[in-house]
């Protein structure tokens, strides 16, 4: 009895395979039918896929030929979701959607909100958000140098990093009671006001941090077995890149000087100096020494954002969209008419659409957000940067071992909860 | 006098009837395009030197149902050396959910394309590779239609807990 | 009683066999890597020198299911990963033990819709349930500590 079901289930497992070859065959070259080229399927679990994807990859002895990315593993349906709550509970959702930028999906999804319903941000409010934007910026990239060197090269700088990161997640546990989805930033500002250990705390890890960078510059730039496994690997040029819809880090790395905080200021960030790193090789290597200058930059502005804090209220005054503070609930009816309002219904949104569009530790993040009058989205749609970077991966891989597929995916640093949403 | 409002002065002039309407929100154009000359449209607007768009940012859509047309395409395009933004849009019917695609010009349209196939429904003539991305390969429906439902489960609480225990397949083993 | 005092200090101890099995069987579990989402972050920490989890023996997570013992479902699990879950949860040896970590594991947590697996226990059978989004890495340990418990009070017959 047993057996023949184990055969009937092979049998049949086997024919499901079979239908999946021939479907996609059209993905891979001829070499695959005759058997010329091994199909080898790196399987959604897999240590070092940085998350749920599968890549279909045909082989030719240890060369790839083709690797395609198969998504959809992690896709949470939170675009559904969000139509279905209101805007400010919607909010909950989105940390989860790139969980190593949480605190940048919050801001990207609260100004599309604000240019929509037409709120204005208090400059206390929109110097904190880029503190912490930046903050999760270092903390994000923390997570990408020790994830990619664990895969190609020193597993412990990935101890370091994640040692580092903890400081990080004290501060968000400081100002907001999570260390990771911290949903601190609202529409029209920020949830409250920061304690009183916030600067001290920032201070603190500003000063920290510097150092340790040199100890990782010191530990990779010049290593021969660094510098052998990333210098030619994964290449792309500029004017390919673009035409790819490539942002962010992995586009600076091959010369093309676009950043969103430059040319599409938000938040006040055209306030702070500093300078946007690139790189010319468009290799592996490149993309490293981008996201390694990041870093200092990031601290660059964290340092000016503290500085210039202004003092004065931390969200909108506009009571139709941020609740009111809660002293004032206790002696005026209007303050409790509109915490009621908000609570049970939420604020309303005009029928239309916009676009905002921020720069994430990954590429270009962007909300597309329309109203219908009522108070849930209608339609939210999320660009992220790790959907669109991911395409070119076939490109990038051709001809290569497969151990430097490893090497490519960890360099355009795809979040898979930014994929498959 | 922007370089916005000159595409848009140019493509009216070029395409005359085929751009619908231009609507202003917030700050952001967007042009309505009729579904035939949508291709023609971008090449327009990515070859021309002096317009320049060639960066697709965005490609997503809206479902708008009971009101037809129902679903409505939204291509985010930008120039980059000023930068600007401009929005088209495409009114497609829920009867005849057919696109051309723009995998030709804009290579990233793609996977985009996919997801709205996958989500929507959406078919683009001449894909290189139409099928689902996200779901999984068998799934039956397209998610993000309004008439597609959330899929919500009742939640548990104390005075139906027993009940709904029931009705939950637990795995044993 | 009996034999050890008799013998002094030689070095002996007596216990039953049980609890010898449960004692090794909890000192030196392996997890597999089975990080989904955001709950994997908060697991890496967990084995990161802060919250230093090599303390339990349990700093080598293995990708292979074969040498696993127990799976720590990490994040949300999605309708297309499902298969894949219950495959590799078959390929476990004898005896494995699951912990779902975090609320979209225990219960679909935030994410009541159609293509979340409502509860990582429609799947595989869990013994151990860790609250939070993401559980702190305090969480996570006192869920294994749990675990732990609840293994040293198992009989031998349970995975014989």
């Amino acid at each position: 009895m047993a057996t023949t079901t184990a055969a009937a289930q092979a049998a049949h497992e086997h024919e499901l395979l079979e239908t999946t070859v021939d479907e996609l065959k059209h993905l891979f070259t001829p070499r695959v039918a005759t058997g010329e080229t091994v199909l080898l399927n790196m399987g959604p679990q897999h240590p070092s896929t940085h998350g749920v994807l599968r890549l279909m990859v045909e082989l030719d002895g240890e060369i790839v030929v083709t690797a395609i990315p198969d998504i959809g593993y992690l896709h949470t349906g939170i675009e559904k979701n969000m139509e279905a709550k209101t805007f400010l509970k919607a909010l909950v959702m989105t940390d989860r959607l790139d969980y190593l930028n949480a605190v940048g999906n919050n801001l990207v999804y609260c100004l599309a909100i604000e240019k929509l319903v037409e709120v204005d941000v208090p400059p206390r409010a929109q110097a904190l958000r880029v503190i912490l934007s930046e903050l999760q910026r270092i903390a994000s990239h923390l997570v990408w140098l020790g994830t990619h060197s664990a895969d190609i090269a020193s597993q412990s700088v990935l101890f370091y990093c994640f040692r580092e990161r903890e400081k990080i997640m004290a501060i968000h546990e400081l100002i907001s009671g999570q260390r990771m989805m911290t949903s601190y930033f609202r529409p029209g500002g920020v949830w409250r006001d920061v304690p009183a250990g916030f600067e001290e705390a920032v201070r603190d890890f500003l000063a920290y941090l510097p150092a340790k960078l040199d100890d990782y510059e010191t530990l990779l730039s010049n290593n021969p077995i660094w510098l052998d496994r990333t210098q030619g690997v994964g290449v792309i040029d500029g004017p390919t890149a673009l035409a790819w819809g490539l942002t962010g880090p992995s586009l600076r790395g091959s010369g093309v000087n676009f950043d969103l905080r430059k040319s599409q200021p938000y938040s006040g960030y055209e306030q702070y100096d500093f300078n946007v790193p690139l790189a010319y090789n468009g290799d592996v290597y490149d993309r490293y020494a981008v996201r390694m200058q990041e870093f200092r930059e990031s601290l660059k502005i964290v340092d000016q954002a503290l500085r210039k804090l202004p003092k004065g209220p931390v969200i909108t005054s506009n009571r139709k969209v941020a609740p009111p503070p809660r002293s004032e609930l206790g002696h005026s009816m209007e303050a409790v008419i509109h915490h009621f309002k908000l609570w049970t219904e939420g604020f309303n949104a005009p029928k239309g659409e916009v676009y905002v569009a921020v720069e994430s530790p990954r590429g270009e993040l962007g909300v597309f957000l329309a109203g219908n009058g009522g108070p849930r989205p209608h339609r939210v749609h999320w660009r992220t940067p790790s959907f669109v970077n991911l395409q070119p991966l076939n490109l990038m891989s051709a001809n290569h071992y497969v151990a430097d597929v490893v090497g490519i995916i960890g360099s355009i640093d795809i979040v898979l909860g930014d994929v498959d949403r | 006098m922007t370089h916005t409002s000159d595409s848009v002065a140019a493509l009216q002039t070029r395409f005359g009837e085929a751009i619908v309407r231009v609507e202003e929100f917030r700050g952001e154009t967007t042009v309505v395009v009729a579904r035939d000359a949508l291709v023609e449209v971008l090449r327009f607007l990515k070859e021309t030197p002096a317009l320049g768009f060639s960066f697709l940012a965005n490609l997503t859509a809206f479902d708008d149902w009971p009101d037809e047309p129902r679903f409505n395409v939204v291509y985010q395009l930008r120039e980059l050396t000023h930068p600007t933004n401009l929005r088209l849009k495409v009114l497609v019917p829920g009867d005849d959910p057919l696109l051309p695609t723009v995998t030709g010009l804009h290579l990233n349209a793609n996977w985009h394309e996919r997801e709205l196939w996958d989500m929507f429904g959406i078919k683009f003539t001449d894909h290189p590779d139409l099928r689902r991305i996200l779901m999984p390969e068998d799934w039956q429906g397209h998610p993000l239609r309004k008439d597609y439902p959330l899929g919500y489960e009742e939640v548990q609480f104390t005075f139906n807990f027993d009940e709904i225990n029931k009705k939950k397949p637990y795995a044993t083993e | 009683m009996g034999l050890e005092q008799k013998l002094g200090n030689m070095g002996v101890v007596t216990t039953t066999l049980e609890t010898a099995i449960n004692w090794g069987r909890t000192n030196a579990m392996w997890p597999m890597l089975f990080g989904l989402a955001c709950c994997a972050m908060e697991m890496i920490s967990t084995v990161m020198p802060n919250n230093d989890m090599s303390r339990f023996g349990m700093e080598l997570m293995r990708a292979s299911p074969r040498q696993a013992d127990l799976m720590i479902v990490a994040g949300r699990v999605s309708r297309k990963m499902a298969p894949v879950l219950r495959r590799l949860y078959d390929q476990m040896p004898d005896p494995k033990w699951v912990i779902a970590m975090g609320d979209c594991a225990s219960c679909g947590g935030i994410f009541n819709n159609y293509a979340i697996v409502q509860g990582v226990d429609e799947v595989v059978p869990v013994d151990v349930y860790v609250a939070g989004c993401p559980p702190r890495p305090e969480a996570l340990m006192h869920g294994v500590l749990t675990l732990h418990e609840k293994i040293k009070k198992e009989k031998l017959k349970d995975w014989a």
